[in-house]
């Protein structure tokens, strides 16, 4: 893998090629990366921004699949679940295939999941609710 | 069922400035927009906006969004947040269109303000006091509206791109992008690859580097740079590597994104062999373009063309922004995607013109309409008004509801 690594890295600096290539090393694939895997997860929320302060409203908790999560008041069902990492939300009805959110402002209908029993439900527009139970679409899910 | 003089449809620049003009001048506002948050796509721009001081240049987007949203509070204008707009009935499509071209024809010596319907003695008056109803979903009812007029200032969409697994978790446009980290301050990914250096690429780029995200490379499929140079000389001074002629050709993972393949592409846009790389990141954000949200405007009958400088299908709009049915207005990025201080103005003629439509001829409402037109003309004829400014001459060329041929491969709405 690492043989491989470094034969690019020379292909892409290589003088023959006209396009313009970077001078500076772009990020191989590197397995070893992994390893920052291993100490506790790095926070998803944003703690320090120059311009933007986001200051906490209160803690909601809601559960995603059985399991108990905390999310903050005042936003919605996917910001919620994507700070707490779940990027996965449904299967696609024909090819099974997984899908997240992708506009998430209501447009698109790619984050559709069962909220408290209702399927379809568009969570990049829902609100967390303390208590909300959100479980994950299989095709077009069915009515409880 | 509830009426109203006038029905805006979203709450961006456009139609924000729409209902402030109307308002102002006297007509009944309603406006209604899907989001909580009124300002569409300035509630997650941080950045200090491009254009004259007169359009809140230097002003960050999101405080645009604060000021016209108190404009609007303190005016007597109804607000629908957290509402869709779901459907579009009523009103003969053939009768309006007639009635249009007569009023054309006896506007068409005068000043370029079209003779309000009432006053024309040649058209008919429509048998309903409204020319039109809108179905509005908020959450947990679906109620109707009925108006005189309708203006259609509903933004647009974001593009996707083919590749392989485009569609894994972890593919995300670039305004889903910012309005998770923006809005709710929520990591979108530990490291990101951006599809796209157009200004909305570069700018999104930054902006995750300044949350605390790491941005392995801008891929251009195009050899240069799209956007600004300042913004990418903001991401180039970062060590960010802008990478021109290259593409992305599949996302890596089963159930969401691990990795990234990128290639070069040469001269045809075609991949070129053996220059594949894998990247690793946990994101792909996609800034390919937009396309305007012109579903409204599509039920409501109007003509529509194929303009690709304006971003896709729009409806067919004169200099008023009114379209070929002469009660449907459109402003903003779903008349053609440019830019926020265009929006603002558009709305404003919009929001003049359908003022008079409904409450009779107005001085003042004249000379905001002239005002804001020539603003628009002089932003696009400055440097970077080019492509909308081609877009909205092709427009101009073809003929709205005569069904003839127009110039240069636009084509007319095929009848649905
Ligand atoms: C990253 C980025 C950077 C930008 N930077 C600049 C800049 O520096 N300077 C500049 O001038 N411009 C800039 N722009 C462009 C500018 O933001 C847009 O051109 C402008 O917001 C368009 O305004 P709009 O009112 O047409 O649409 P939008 O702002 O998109 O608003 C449309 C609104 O309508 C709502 N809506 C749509 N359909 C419905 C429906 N059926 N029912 C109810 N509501 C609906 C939407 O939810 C939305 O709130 C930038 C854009 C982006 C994405
Ligand atoms: S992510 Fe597009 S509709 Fe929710």
């Amino acid at each position: 893998m690492r043989a491989r690594t470094s034969r690019r890295k020379s292909q892409v600096t290589s003088p023959k090629s006209k396009v313009w290539t970077p001078s500076f090393e772009i990020g191989l694939w590197d397995p070893g990366r992994k390893s920052r895997r291993s100490g506790p997860a790095p926070s998803r929320r944003i703690e320090q921004h120059p311009i933007l302060t986001f200051e906490n409203r209160g803690s909601v908790g809601f559960f995603f699949e059985g399991r108990a999560m905390a999310g903050r008041q005042g936003e919605t069902i996917a910001a919620a679940l994507a700070a707490n990492g779940v990027r996965l939300f449904r299967h696609a009805e024909k090819t099974g295939r997984p899908r997240g959110f992708f506009c998430a402002v209501g447009k698109c209908a790619s984050c559709l999941m069962v909220v408290d029993g209702q399927p379809n439900t568009m969570v990049c527009m829902e609100p967390l609710r303390e208590g909300v139970k959100v479980e994950r679409q299989s095709g077009r899910g069915k009515l409880a | 069922m509830k009426q109203t003089d006038l029905a805006i449809v979203g709450g961006g620049p456009a139609g924000l400035c729409a209902a402030i003009t109307a308002s102002r001048l006297g007509a009944e506002v309603v406006l209604i927009d899907d989001s909580d948050r009124l300002g569409g796509q300035l509630v997650k721009q941080t950045h200090k906006f491009f254009g004259s001081k007169r359009h809140y240049c230097g002003t960050r987007g999101m405080d645009i969004a604060t000021t016209l949203e108190q404009e609007l509070r303190a005016l007597p204008a109804e607000i629908l947040s957290g509402t869709s707009v779901v459907g579009l009935y009523g009103g003969s499509v053939s009768a309006e269109r007639r009635a249009l071209q007569e009023t054309r024809v006896q506007g068409s010596t005068g000043s370029g303000v079209q003779v309000p319907e009432s006053q024309n003695p040649r058209t008919p008056e429509p048998p309903n006091p409204f020319r039109g109803v809108l179905g509005l979903a908020s959450r947990d009812r679906f109620t109707k509206l009925g108006f005189k007029c309708l203006i259609a200032a509903t933004g647009a969409a974001e593009n996707n791109v083919l590749f392989q697994n485009n569609d894994l978790p972890g593919v995300y446009g670039a305004g889903a992008v910012q309005t998770l980290m923006n809005v709710y301050g929520v990591k979108p990914g530990t490291r990101v690859l951006m599809v796209g250096s157009g200004n909305i690429g570069l700018i999104v780029s930054y902006q995750l580097i300044q949350a605390g995200i790491e941005v392995a490379a801008v891929v251009e499929a195009l050899p240069k740079i799209g956007g600004y140079h300042v913004h990418a000389a903001k991401l180039a001074r970062l060590g960010v590597p802008i990478l021109t002629s290259h593409t992305v050709l599949s996302a890596m993972g089963k159930e969401q994104v691990e990795g990234a393949v990128i290639c070069r592409v040469g001269k045809d846009l075609k991949p070129v062999a053996r220059t594949a790389r894998k990247l690793k990141v946990d994101t792909i954000c996609l800034a390919v373009g937009l396309t305007p949200l012109s579903e409204l405007l599509w039920q409501s009958g109007c003509s529509m063309v194929y303009v690709p400088e304006l971003g896709g299908h729009v409806a067919w709009h004169d200099e008023n922004m009114q379209t070929s049915l002469c009660h449907v207005y459109l402003a903003g990025d779903v008349s053609g995607i440019e830019e926020a201080s265009t929006a603002m103005l558009e709305g404003r003629v919009a929001g003049a013109h359908a003022a008079m439509q409904v409450l009779g001829p107005n001085p003042d409402a004249k000379r905001v309409l002239t005002e804001s037109q020539a603003e628009l003309c002089a932003i696009r004829k400055g440097p970077f008004g080019d492509k909308a400014a081609c877009g909205k001459a092709r427009l101009a060329e073809c003929a709205p509801a005569t069904g003839t041929v127009p110039a240069r491969g636009l084509s007319p709405k095929p009848t649905l």
